[in-house]
């Protein structure tokens, strides 16, 4: 039985090279994953819209999960963790480190989560892109 | 510090999530556009519809 050899979709980026590395790109640096599939205008509004994000968490006293102390924590945590090189550096800086003791802060966690969240979207948007799911 | 009102910060929040759902989501610029928009609008108006329930329900 012969089999047809399946065509790669129009704008699928050249074979050669680690795939997973615009998925690894773009979880580490927001939009990273875009730039290095030269898609220069989405991957500077991810960029843009992600880091404001996380940045607006902050600057509204936001808290960053720093551990699992229940199962909460634990997905706050794994939120954080999305945004990537913004958590570990934020981290080291010692940045929202503060209990949440306002209603702005807690929506500054919010902020923070979602920015994580968005980014791992961006991040598999972008490995899409490498293997040619979407154009 | 920066400290918006709640209205504020729910714009703020659609904004940049409607961003990212419209680049994600779709493939084309113009059905991007267009995604993001739609997602913003959603995102406010039932902000602001939930906001009037909850209004009512509390009178």
């Amino acid at each position: 039985m012969a089999t047809i050899p399946t065509k790669p979709a129009e704008g699928h980026q050249s074979s050669s090279g680690f795939v997973y590395l615009p998925l690894i790109a773009g979880w580490l640096v927001p939009g990273a994953g875009h730039f290095l599939l030269r898609k220069w205008v989405r991957g500077a509004l991810l960029l843009v819209s992600i880091v404001s994000m996380f940045a607006l968490g902050l600057a509204m006293q936001g808290k960053l999960y720093t551990g699992a102390q229940d199962l909460l924590s634990l997905l706050g945590m794994a939120g954080d963790l999305g945004s990537g090189l913004l958590y570990l550096v934020s981290r080291m800086l010692g940045l929202g480190a503060d209990p949440v003791q306002t209603t702005v802060a807690d929506y500054g966690r919010v902020f923070i989560v979602v920015a994580g969240l968005l980014n791992i979207i961006a991040a598999i948007d972008a490995h899409n892109l490498r293997t040619g799911r979407k154009q | 510090m920066f400290h918006p009102s709640h209205y504020a910060a729910v714009v703020l929040y659609a904004f940049f999530a409607s961003v990212v759902f419209g680049i994600t989501m779709r493939s084309t610029p113009r059905n991007m556009l267009r995604y993001g928009a739609y997602c913003f609008l959603l995102f406010t108006g039932s902000a602001i519809l939930v906001s009037w329930a909850m209004f009512l329900i509390a009178r």
